[in-house]
């Protein structure tokens, strides 16, 4: 894999949209991986007892997930030195097959004299934002 | 119960060495579906400069919870975990996490807030190598939802 030349990218470059889809078992997996085995990840009687409609996915899942479109991007996952969400609306996992679809778009909103450049996220679930503020810093080639 | 504010400057020693295994990378880039060979090749890695497979931005996690937990578990604090969910994450990262890593994280509570009744915990982990090499800095939010004592008049619950 080889790093984004600095050189070659403007601001305001649209980075191509990703979209992601996740299911039960990506949460369970996910619990695993990362360590987080709250259960309103996993057990819908939990999440409904705490007030959520359902099993919700993990937030760092969701940061993840818009992590790769950014990574991808880069060419070199080393690049990113600085990657920060807020987590401003749950995706709603349900107990079926298509699970839910989630949708990363970015843009280069600034180019730095260091050879780093600023990144902003737009991330959708059925249709509404559910990070805000979400932002990477990616030094480039 | 409101959290208590005098909480605000506490640092907790930092857990025990964690090494970074190529399979634990591999398990996460797997868990966030991402094939990418940087996560899963040493030859690849070392073709980039790097000297092993390196982690993907957010693997920090896995160092961060084990910090935060000494505080979400800290029967002082009295944090309601059930309550609990995740307001923002940052990662500064100093250098790419690789394997063979061996690394420490001491998680520091950096403010506590309450708004309408909401607990608002920020808490920062530093993670480095036991050498103490700066690797990443973590920083988090969590929000205890109507774990907070409700403010007597709307003035403060706008504050």
């Amino acid at each position: 894999m080889t790093r984004r030349g600095f050189a070659d990218v403007v601001e305001g470059e649209e980075l191509p949209l990703h979209s992601f889809t996740v299911t039960r078992v990506d949460l369970v997996r996910y619990a695993g991986a990362s360590g987080d085995f709250n259960p309103i990840h996993w057990n819908e009687r939990f999440a409904r007892e705490v007030g959520l409609p359902d099993v919700i996915a993990h937030g760092m899942l969701t940061m993840a997930l818009a992590g790769r479109a950014v990574t991808a991007w880069a060419g070199d996952p080393g690049a990113v030195v600085d990657y920060g969400v807020r987590f401003t609306r749950p995706v709603v996992v349900p107990d079926d097959d298509k699970g839910a679809t989630v949708e990363v778009t970015g843009k280069v909103t600034k180019k730095n004299d260091d050879g780093t450049v600023k990144i902003n996220m737009t991330v959708k679930y059925a249709g509404q934002g559910v990070l805000g503020g979400a932002s990477a810093l990616v030094r480039l080639a | 119960m409101a959290l208590d504010q005098s909480f605000v400057g506490r640092s907790y020693p930092s857990t025990e060495v964690w090494e970074v295994g190529r399979e634990k990378i591999r398990e996460f880039a797997d868990a966030i579906g991402d094939d990418n060979p940087l996560y899963r090749d040493p030859e690849a890695a070392r073709a980039a400069g790097y000297p092993d497979v390196i982690a993907p931005p957010t693997f920090a996690v896995v160092l961060s919870l084990k910090a935060h937990h000494l505080v979400i578990n800290d029967p002082e604090l009295g944090l309601d975990y059930s309550r609990v969910v995740h307001g923002d994450q940052r990662f500064i990262h100093h250098r790419p996490m690789r394997a063979g890593d061996r690394l420490v994280a001491a998680a520091h509570v950096d403010d506590i807030r309450s708004r309408v009744g909401n607990d608002f915990l920020s808490m920062r982990a530093e993670i480095t190598t036991e050498d103490g090499e700066p690797v990443c800095t973590s920083r988090a939010t969590l929000v205890a939802r109507g774990t907070a004592d409700r403010p007597a008049s709307s003035e403060e619950a706008t504050a």
